[in-house]
């Protein structure tokens, strides 16, 4: 009877646990046919997703391609994330974006000199260093780019304070150039740079020294020569590289130091003394015929001397009315040869090692026309005017030829990445004219040697740094020696910085 | 009368038959490309030497006239060139080459390119390339649309060879399809190690190939190393466990070899270039020899 009870006992426990376990079953089944639904719509979920990004990178995909294709200018940067522009973003402008690259470089120094006549003195360039103490030498504005299918533009307009502090804006070139004329031709038409030597047509900021030369500022004005023209150019069918240039411009200006130029002096007060020759000379006078506008020819040829040297060489002159006598009578005539030479090993790193050596030589013959000091012709002499004490009268200059020339040579040595040490001499000097050597005196005060053409030279020792290519810092010491006015000591701490983008420069 | 007009005639049969495509390549990577798909049916000149950094090549007025003289340009683009080659464009007086005209090949585009920045992109950051990283011959993958698009315009110019052209394409990919799996094998055990090079010259390569880039010599593009930047580079070199420092023949070699000699990983000097050493002939054997050396170095 008890075993009965206990085996159905028994039996029926079981049968509950079996029954529970099989009801827990059920609920687990339940549960788990539920998660697999989940997982069901969470797939197709995904699925969509992928699907949807899929068509949003095919999108961009064809974007990329419409805005890629040859002959646009733009490229699409990937952004995932799709930003689009907000005020606080900064508006960016650069190549392919407003058709222009657009560069800002400005070049200031700071130092000191032992003269006292810095600007126009010892520092006869426009955008040398003017003062003691900060000298802006020049924030310079550049433009370049396709202007179209024929023509590129380029365009530099400098902005730079004198020393007396007077602020004046310049536009040093604007042109167009043609890209692709037969003959092998090409043009450049506009404010141009005149093509005479390698200095004369580079930008303030790639000299390689804290000023320009004394030849260059001496023949070529303190700005260079630059002018209003065009500018024709032949690529010979040589087996190396030769250009013949031929240059026509205005013949007057500020910037045409040699020639029709009302002289230029960015000094705040007048250039004290007498002007060149001991002549005013007259600007006023026009243009007689074509021949008075100032042509420059020039030849240009460059070999690849090894696998680590080039040479460059080349001869200009240039030719034009000046203002020292009556219209169509008195020229001038500047002629100059110019090496270039660089060494960069085939192994160098970033540019560096190099060696380079530039020399320029210039000869100029100025026709200086008659002139008499009696300008307000009574007969005797008046207060500013110049007395030849020999006639005990106004002096009276006949008509004459004078001759200058110099040179100058620079050597520079990059001897690790970013440094450079340089090495410059300048010479410059005149053969003594007639006017110089008649016993003249201007108020009681007895005039000998041209100022203007008197001979100094300078050496310049300097080392500059170039953290990167947009910056650079620049330490110049110069030794001036000038006859009859001595030796000067001057030293130059130059600093440059680079905003945007900036075309390479020439060779 | 006779003689004179049969050598006139023979003259000019002469100038015809020798009317060559005449092709500029700034890199001679692109060249050695050009020349595989050309054959003899076009002359090519590399304007940028394999021994230097491409950045920083001369515009020298002799490349004025190989500008001058060329049907076809060949440029890298991504903003590779762009501190020489727009002066030598500008005066080389040749329609041909210019802007949008059928001889005008910038690579780069279409390519798809590493880093190409994301967001703003300034002087600080270094020399950053805007469009992305522009040493993309590296990768032998991106060999194929050059080559192609090379062929393209070979074609497009010279209709004549164009099958012969096209022949040279297909000889091109088989060798290149070959090679890619034979480097592949090669450098298949060595997947995953880090690597060290002085600029990021090598990325293409490198991602090609499993390795990976675990830091540069240089602390930005373009700014040389700070003794700040090196001592911060060893002890992290030495907790990655790199053991590779890759760089190109023209790098100076004083900090790589210290860091070499901080970190005991092995210093090898590669050809990021055709022509970079005297092994790397042409583009096949270029990457050849890079593959054989890190093989080399990595397997002891």
């Amino acid at each position: 009877m008890k075993k009965k009870f206990l085996v159905s006992c028994l039996i029926g426990l079981s049968a509950t646990a079996l029954m529970a376990q099989e009801s827990e079953l059920e609920s687990l089944k339940k549960a788990l046919q539920e998660q697999q639904k989940v997982i069901q719509s969470l797939l197709q979920k995904v699925e969509a997703l992928e699907k949807q990004q899929a068509g949003a990178t095919n999108e961009q995909a064809q974007l990329k391609r419409l805005v890629e294709a040859p002959g646009t200018n733009l490229s699409l940067a990937a952004t995932p994330s799709g930003k689009s522009w907000s005020p606080s973003d900064p508006i960016r402008i650069g190549r392919g974006a407003t058709y222009a690259d657009l560069g800002l470089v400005a070049t200031f120094a700071a130092g000191s000199s032992s003269a006292r006549d810095i600007e126009g003195g010892t520092q006869p360039g426009g955008h040398d260093p003017n003062q003691r103490g900060f000298t802006v030498q020049g924030v310079e504005l550049n433009l370049q780019g396709a202007v179209d299918t024929y023509f590129r533009g380029n365009a530099n307009i400098l902005f730079s304070i004198d020393s007396g502090g007077e602020s004046f804006l310049e536009v040093e070139e604007a042109w167009l150039e043609t890209m692709s004329l037969p003959w092998n031709l090409q043009v450049r038409a506009g404010q141009i740079l005149t093509d005479f030597g390698r200095l004369n047509t580079q930008h303030p900021h790639a000299w390689a020294f804290v000023d320009s030369s004394l030849v260059n500022t001496r023949f070529l004005g303190a700005d260079g020569l630059r002018n209003p023209g065009a500018r024709l150019a032949w690529l010979a069918p040589t087996p190396f590289f030769t250009e013949l240039s031929l240059g026509v411009q205005n013949s007057q200006g500020e910037t045409a130091t040699s020639f029709r130029s009302a002289g230029h002096s960015h000094g705040g007060e007048e250039e004290e003394g007498l002007p060149f020759g001991y002549r005013h000379p007259d600007n006023d006078r026009g243009v007689s015929d074509i021949g008075d506008l100032l042509f420059t020819p020039r030849f240009t040829t460059s070999f690849d001397l090894t696998d680590a040297q080039t040479i460059v060489l080349g001869a200009s002159a240039a030719f034009g009315p000046n203002a020292n006598g009556g219209s169509g009578d008195t020229s001038t005539q500047i002629y100059g040869v110019d090496a270039y030479w660089k060494w960069k090993p085939v192994n160098h790193h970033a540019g560096f090692p190099f060696v380079s050596w530039q020399t320029e030589a210039m000869l100029r013959r100025y026709e200086l026309g008659a002139f008499d000091w009696d300008e307000d012709g009574d007969g005797a002499v008046s207060d500013g005017e110049v007395a030849n004490t020999a006639t005990g009268l106004s002096a009276v200059l006949r008509r004459e030829t004078v001759t200058d020339w110099g040179f100058y040579s620079q050597v520079l040595y990059g001897f690790h990445k970013g440094w450079v040490a340089g090495l410059r001499g300048d010479f410059v000097t005149g053969e003594r004219g007639n006017y110089e050597k008649l016993p003249l005196t201007l108020d009681g005060a007895a005039l000998g040697r041209d100022p203007l053409r008197e001979e100094r030279w300078r050496i310049s020792p300097n080392l500059t740094w170039y953290p990167t290519e947009f910056s650079k810092l620049r330490l110049q010491y110069n030794y001036d020696r000038r006859r009859e006015l001595g030796e000067d000591h001057s030293i130059w701490l130059q600093f440059e910085f680079l905003l945007g983008a900036h075309g390479a420069h020439k060779f | 009368m006779k003689t004179l007009l049969l050598t006139l005639s023979l003259f000019f049969a002469a100038l015809a038959a020798q009317a060559k495509l005449n092709v500029a390549a700034t890199l001679p990577d692109f060249g050695s490309i050009a020349e595989a798909i050309g054959g003899d049916k076009i002359t090519v000149t590399s304007i940028a030497r394999g021994t230097e950094d491409a950045h920083f090549v001369d515009a020298r007025p002799s490349f004025i006239r190989v500008l001058n003289k060329a049907d076809v340009l060949i440029e890298g683009g991504a903003e590779l060139e762009i501190g020489w080659l727009p002066p030598l464009v500008n005066s080389a007086r040749n329609g041909k080459i210019l802007a949008d005209a059928p001889g005008h090949v910038v690579l780069s585009r279409g390519m798809q390119l590493l880093d190409v920045p994301a967001g703003a992109v300034d002087r600080s950051m270094g020399d950053v390339h805007p469009g992305g990283n522009p040493h993309y011959w590296l990768d032998p993958a991106n060999a194929k649309p050059m080559a192609a698009r090379l062929a393209e315009v070979f074609s497009q110019l010279d209709a004549a060879n164009a099958s012969s052209y096209a022949e040279n394409l297909k000889k091109f990919n088989a060798t290149l399809d070959e090679k890619l799996a034979g480097w592949t094998k090669q450098l298949e055990p060595f997947k995953g190690t880090k690597v060290v090079t002085y600029h990021k010259s090598f990325d293409y390569l490198l991602k090609r190939f499993g390795l990976e880039l675990a830091g540069t010599i240089e602390p930005k593009p373009g700014i040389e190393p700070s003794p700040t930047h090196i001592n911060a580079l060893v002890p992290r070199m030495n907790s990655e466990g790199v053991k590779l420092i890759l760089i190109e023949g023209f790098r100076p070699r004083r900090t790589p070899e210290r860091v070499a000699k901080e970190t005991g990983a092995k210093l090898l000097i590669l050809p990021a270039s055709v022509g970079g050493t005297p092994q790397a002939k042409d583009y096949f054997s270029l990457l050849d020899y890079d593959v054989s050396q890190i093989v080399g170095a990595l397997k002891r």
